[in-house]
């Protein structure tokens, strides 16, 4: 089963491909142990400053000439929250969940407005080291500990998308598109029910296995 | 027919049931937050420290992340290292003998020591810092400064950086060139062996690694001064604060 477009797929990769980028040469900056063994601080501000710039840019551009209808469909998808969803946050994960289930759309909303956050806070401190009238009391503050948040975010979801038995099985969605009908129908059962009638009818004059979400696809 | 099934599928009862717009609120929520912190976050910083700090001290991770708050800026691609031997400190400029000073003639100079406070101007405190070093009065005296001198222009090892502070400055009761922070020899990167310390004036203008002190007749712009920031550098009332 279709999960997630060419579109989804090229987002994320390219924010956890910057993610990863931002955070070496941030630590080095950032970690006076590091800073001492690595030195280069002209440099690796560059990279920092110059991979931040490129994420942004290139987030926008993904956005700007991929299947737009599929992200917008995704997130109308993550906005939602229903009773289902709020039960699995206070603990009940085995309530029947959508597409995403509710801590999949808390990460998605978490990484998006960090994202907006690190990137705001960022060009502050490049810009305050310009022009003192944009160096603001907090700036440094809220950059780190959108840091220490993020990490411990990131360990979770690589834990859940590399080791976890039952999970990790998602990771095949996030590379190649698509995942095991059984496995979908275990985890994310209102999206596998509900969506791809047609693969359940082997008459259907599409034999595509894409969800109707993604039938529009023009990536 | 692009709407169709999505419609469909948002009125499935079963998934719809109580179904909210919570995402955008968080989304707005969180960023909100965010932007008061950079306005809030040096208040924040103070109530998390207090927590974090000692948990940092008590698993060993102070020597890894600056939960004491130290954060070390440089602005060359390496920090000068610092050889006991080869090491002078020079001091010239408007004075009617200039000098040159090796390590342990510093160290033989009459010792002080302070607890302070240091503040960065991007905001991180560190608090009570045990610095140990020689008061500018007792180092300028064997140079014996002419009547015009009225600034010292710090001149680092580490180029370009440079930093200006006037004789009345220096002549405070709490300003020292140090060479020693909480009871050792000043790390490399605190500026070993010798760093400026004025703990009323932001960091940068604590020089780090001085190499030169140049007697001059009026204060320059120094590494930072010339990037915007403001020469005098006081707590709370330079740098757009106050």
């Amino acid at each position: 089963m279709q999960r997630f477009t060419r579109t989804e797929r090229l987002l994320h990769w390219v924010h956890a491909a910057a993610f990863f980028v931002l955070l070496g040469s941030g630590l080095v900056l950032y970690l006076p142990p590091l800073s001492v063994a690595v030195g280069r601080r002209p440099l690796l501000k560059d990279i920092h400053f110059l991979t931040g710039v490129s994420w942004a840019g290139a987030i926008l551009l993904i956005v700007a000439v991929g299947n737009r209808r599929a992200l917008a469909q995704t997130v109308r998808e993550i906005d939602l929250f229903d009773r289902d969803d709020r039960r699995f946050l206070v603990g009940r994960v085995d309530v029947p969940q959508g597409r995403f289930n509710a801590g999949q759309k808390v990460n998605a909303i978490l990484t998006a407005a960090f994202a907006t956050l690190f990137f705001v806070s960022g060009l502050l401190l490049w810009y305050g080291e310009r022009d003192t009238r944009f160096r603001l009391p907090g700036t440094v503050f809220l950059h780190d500990a959108l840091m220490y948040i993020s990490v411990v975010i990131v360990a979770g979801h690589l834990y859940l998308s590399l080791i976890h038995p039952t999970t990790r099985h998602a990771l095949r969605g996030m590379t190649l598109g698509a995942v095991r009908e059984d496995w979908a129908r275990a985890h994310h059962p209102k999206w596998a029910d509900t969506e791809p009638q047609r693969e359940r009818q082997p008459a259907a004059p599409s034999t595509s296995s894409r969800p109707s979400s993604a039938a529009a696809d023009g990536n | 027919m692009t709407v169709g099934p999505e419609r469909g599928r948002l009125e499935s009862p079963r998934e719809n049931l109580g179904a909210r717009r919570l995402g955008r609120a968080g989304f707005v929520g969180v960023v909100g937050a965010g932007v008061a912190t950079l306005f809030y976050g040096k208040a924040l910083s103070r109530v998390t420290s207090r927590v974090t700090s000692p948990i940092a001290d008590a698993t060993g991770l102070t020597r890894l992340i600056p939960s004491g708050g130290w954060r070390i800026y440089t602005v060359a691609d390496t920090m000068p290292s610092f050889d006991r031997a080869s090491w002078r400190l020079r001091v010239d400029g408007l004075v009617e003998r200039p000098f040159v000073l090796s390590y342990p003639e510093l160290l033989a100079l009459p010792k002080v020591e302070q607890v302070s406070t240091f503040h960065c101007v991007t905001g991180w405190i560190v608090n009570n810092v045990r610095w140990g070093g020689v008061r500018f009065h007792d180092l300028l005296a064997r140079a014996r400064p002419l009547p015009g001198a009225a600034a010292l222009h710090f001149v680092s090892a580490e180029k370009p950086y440079d930093d200006y502070l006037e004789m009345r400055q220096v002549a405070l009761a709490d300003v020292m060139l140090a060479y020693e922070m909480d009871g050792k020899p000043l790390r490399r990167e605190h500026g070993a062996p010798v760093r400026v310390v004025i703990p009323e004036m932001y960091g940068y203008k604590n020089v780090k690694w001085v190499a030169r002190i140049e007697l001059v007749a009026r204060p320059g712009s120094g590494y930072w001064e010339q990037r915007g920031y403001d020469r005098n550098a006081w707590l709370g009332r330079s740098n757009g604060y106050g």
